[in-house]
């Protein structure tokens, strides 16, 4: 079902649809907390010991990309979805794991040979108000990745390509020659996106990329991607929480909890029926326009540090469903018959319909 | 009379470009116990409205003119220190970020006595139990131990729960809350809005909320207002406009929601943005984005470039909208003649 659902309907041949553009595997980003080499020295018991601390961002993630597709990763503050959208941009190294790329591994790849890589995958921030150079003009930060790329480009074939992708994100010709500041955020989104796909890019990086906008702005710019993603078959990673967004922009949907995913499924599924408890749990906390009182799910507590991990499920202190088993072993995704992966033993032994 | 009215509220800000106006005609009234939704995109004068109930604009900026009256009492002109025995004490308020109203450096029961002290002659003992009293009703675990916690300890969520009980502890009748759960993530906020409606029913507390998201306005709110480029242009029972937006920007913001559109169809979008305060279109702020300036056989209609569309009534609702009046005019005259 998802193969066909994803096929953009137009240009590209059935086999380029089945085809996986990155493949995540086993992916784990730790960050230290504890400062260098001497930082970490305690004395401790009359000895001196070296103690370090880590937060877990990322505790071992699968995920599959396919070409044409806009996969939506989303969750709360803390889940790791933005440390994955930049390990996968290469702009942070994962601390295990493997990113393939069109059948190539790149997460080891050196800076040099990373480049051309670098120009079919773009990303685009949240904060256009930090994401474009104040100093550059707006001619001058979209000239820019293309001279990086097109190095023996003349400078006409340059504002040529300039000209071309201002037109087509509808930023008028005459902006080139002012500043960041002078634009709206929907204004300045609208360049940072002009700016990614002035290298003609066939895979884009979106973290939270509408957050920073207002209501009437983010239907604009999300207008926007779905446009640039049906004229130039472009594959989406998009990355946000908010799950009215993804409902009716991605094709599939990745839940993440605590650097964990905890369901994958194509965004139909997963919004008619959510499996996983976290998944209900969310879903039924957006405020909606139709009925009065929400019946929402409450969860027991917050959201655990991810400094020390819970054992097993990540989720089990919150979850209503939880026995011994999820408080000892890490579930694992297991597929479904509605298109979906769910990681939930309750589900698994089929204690959860 | 209501508790709380507002009468064509003036806020000016006097910049060295000249003078920006960030309020006009702005007209509302709360009843006690009622629950009201200011609702609009950022600059459309939300915050400033509900920063203003309080005098709580700083320089430039300034009350120009209209007036706040409540409980009787009118509190523009009123001075700091009149002011402050209304403020926090029956006016509170609860801002976005939770992190920057509580003071770092103070426990969270210390921040929470010198709240009671400030207006009540209280032993330190008897502040400190209802601090905890309160901290128990926003359902905080463990409250006893927070109140030696410094805000850095807590997540979240949990200290807009404590902001919460700050706001509540002098038992006031109104709390104005400002983007209270922007802040925070989807689980945490559906919590905080069911708390905070809960706790505003049980004590019959009225509550302002200002926000943009019109999901939290459906469900937590009674009535609404619709501002924009610093005016109210819709305003009346919310579940009415939420089912049938009257005013032409009302329609496009809830017609650009996601949730409006088919999955992977174009959204509904409005297009161009808010005007700056500093240069407002002509007439109606919104004509240069508005798809119904014509008429219905598509002649212009001058009055939207040129007059300041009044509010008309339609049904239990408030717009100030040429089209909408225009709309209501020629139901009118037809009804009045069969009835004649």
């Amino acid at each position: 079902m998802t193969a066909t659902a994803i096929a953009p309907s137009h240009k590209a041949p059935a086999t380029d649809a089945d085809r996986t553009l990155l493949e995540i595997r086993g992916l784990e980003k730790r960050f230290s907390l504890s400062g260098d080499f001497l930082e970490q020295l305690k004395f401790k018991g009359g000895r001196l010991v070296r103690e370090q601390k880590f937060v877990h961002a990322i505790n071992g993630i699968d995920l599959d990309i396919r070409r044409g597709e806009a996969l939506c990763v989303v969750g709360e503050s803390g889940c790791g979805k933005s440390t994955v959208a930049r390990i996968v941009m290469g702009l942070i190294h994962p601390s295990g794991g493997e990113i393939h790329y069109d059948g190539t591994r790149i997460d080891d790849l050196s800076t040099k040979s990373l480049m051309p890589y670098r120009r079919r995958m773009q990303m685009i921030f949240q904060n256009p108000y930090a994401s474009l150079n104040p100093r550059m003009t707006i001619q001058q930060t979209l000239e820019e990745p293309i001279r990086l790329h097109h190095p023996d480009w003349n400078r006409q074939q340059v504002a040529d390509k300039v000209a071309e992708v201002m037109h087509s994100v509808g930023v008028a010709p005459d902006w080139g020659k002012r500043y960041g500041h002078e634009f709206s955020g929907g204004q300045r989104q609208r360049i940072a996106i002009a700016r990614a796909l002035a290298v003609d890019p066939e895979f884009i990086v979106a973290d939270e990329p509408i957050s920073a906008l207002d209501v009437s702005i983010q239907a604009q710019v999300l207008n926007l991607l779905m446009d640039a993603q049906q004229q130039r078959n472009l594959t989406y990673l998009f990355i946000t929480h908010d799950l009215a967004v993804v409902e009716h922009f991605g094709t599939r949907v990745a839940v993440m909890y605590l650097g964990r995913v905890c369901e994958v499924a194509p965004t139909a599924t997963l919004f008619a029926t959510p499996r996983h408890p976290y998944t209900r749990a969310l879903l039924s906390a957006i405020p909606r326009l139709e009925d009065d009182r929400p019946q929402h799910i409450r969860l027991k507590g917050e959201v655990p540090t991810p400094v020390n991990l819970p054992s097993g499920c990540v989720f089990h202190a919150r979850c209503p469903h939880a026995n011994a088993r999820c408080r000892e072993e890490v579930p694992t995704l297991i597929a479904h018959d509605g298109g979906g992966r769910v990681a939930c033993h309750a589900i698994e032994e089929g204690r959860l319909v | 009379m209501s508790l709380l009215e507002v009468n064509y509220l003036d806020v000016r800000f006097a910049l060295r470009r000249g003078e920006v106006q960030a309020l006009r005609d702005v007209c509302f009234s709360l009843d006690r116990g009622e629950r009201l939704g200011i609702v609009g995109e950022s600059g459309a004068g939300k915050s400033v409205a509900a920063f203003s109930l309080l005098n709580l604009i700083s320089k430039p900026g300034y009350i120009a003119g209209g007036s706040i009256r409540f409980d009787g009492q009118e509190l523009t002109g009123l001075s700091d220190r009149a002011l402050r025995r209304i403020r926090g004490h029956r006016i509170s308020m609860i801002f976005q970020d939770p992190m920057m109203t509580l003071n770092p450096v103070l426990t969270i029961g210390e921040q929470m006595i010198e709240c009671l002290k400030a207006h009540r002659r209280i032993a330190r003992r008897e502040a400190r139990a209802i601090a905890l009293r309160k901290l128990e009703q926003v359902q905080i675990p463990s409250p006893e131990a927070r109140l030696d916690q410094y805000p850095h300890e807590l997540s979240g969520g949990m200290r807009q729960r404590v902001i919460i009980a700050i706001a509540l502890l002098l038992d006031p009748d109104i709390i104005v809350a400002d983007e209270p759960t922007t802040a925070l993530d989807v689980t945490i906020q559906a919590e905080i809005m069911a708390l905070l409606l809960e706790l505003c029913e049980k004590h019959n507390v009225g509550l302002i909320l200002i926000t943009h998201d019109l999901g939290v306005v459906s469900q937590v709110t009674q009535r609404m207002l619709v501002m924009y480029a610093g005016r109210v242009i819709e305003q009346g029972p919310t579940r009415e406009i939420i089912n049938d937006p009257q005013h032409p920007y009302t329609q496009g913001l809830m017609n650009a929601l996601p949730q409006m559109a088919t999955p992977g169809e174009r959204l509904n979008q409005i297009p161009g943005s808010m005007p700056s305060l500093d240069n407002l279109p002509s007439g109606c702020a919104f004509h240069p984005r508005c798809a119904f300036t014509r008429h219905p056989d598509g002649s212009e209609r001058p009055s939207c470039r040129c007059q300041v569309p009044e509010f008309v009534a339609s049904g239990n609702c408030q717009v100030a909208c040429h089209m909408v009046a225009e709309m209501i005019e020629r139901e009118r005259i037809p009804a009045e003649e069969t009835t004649r």
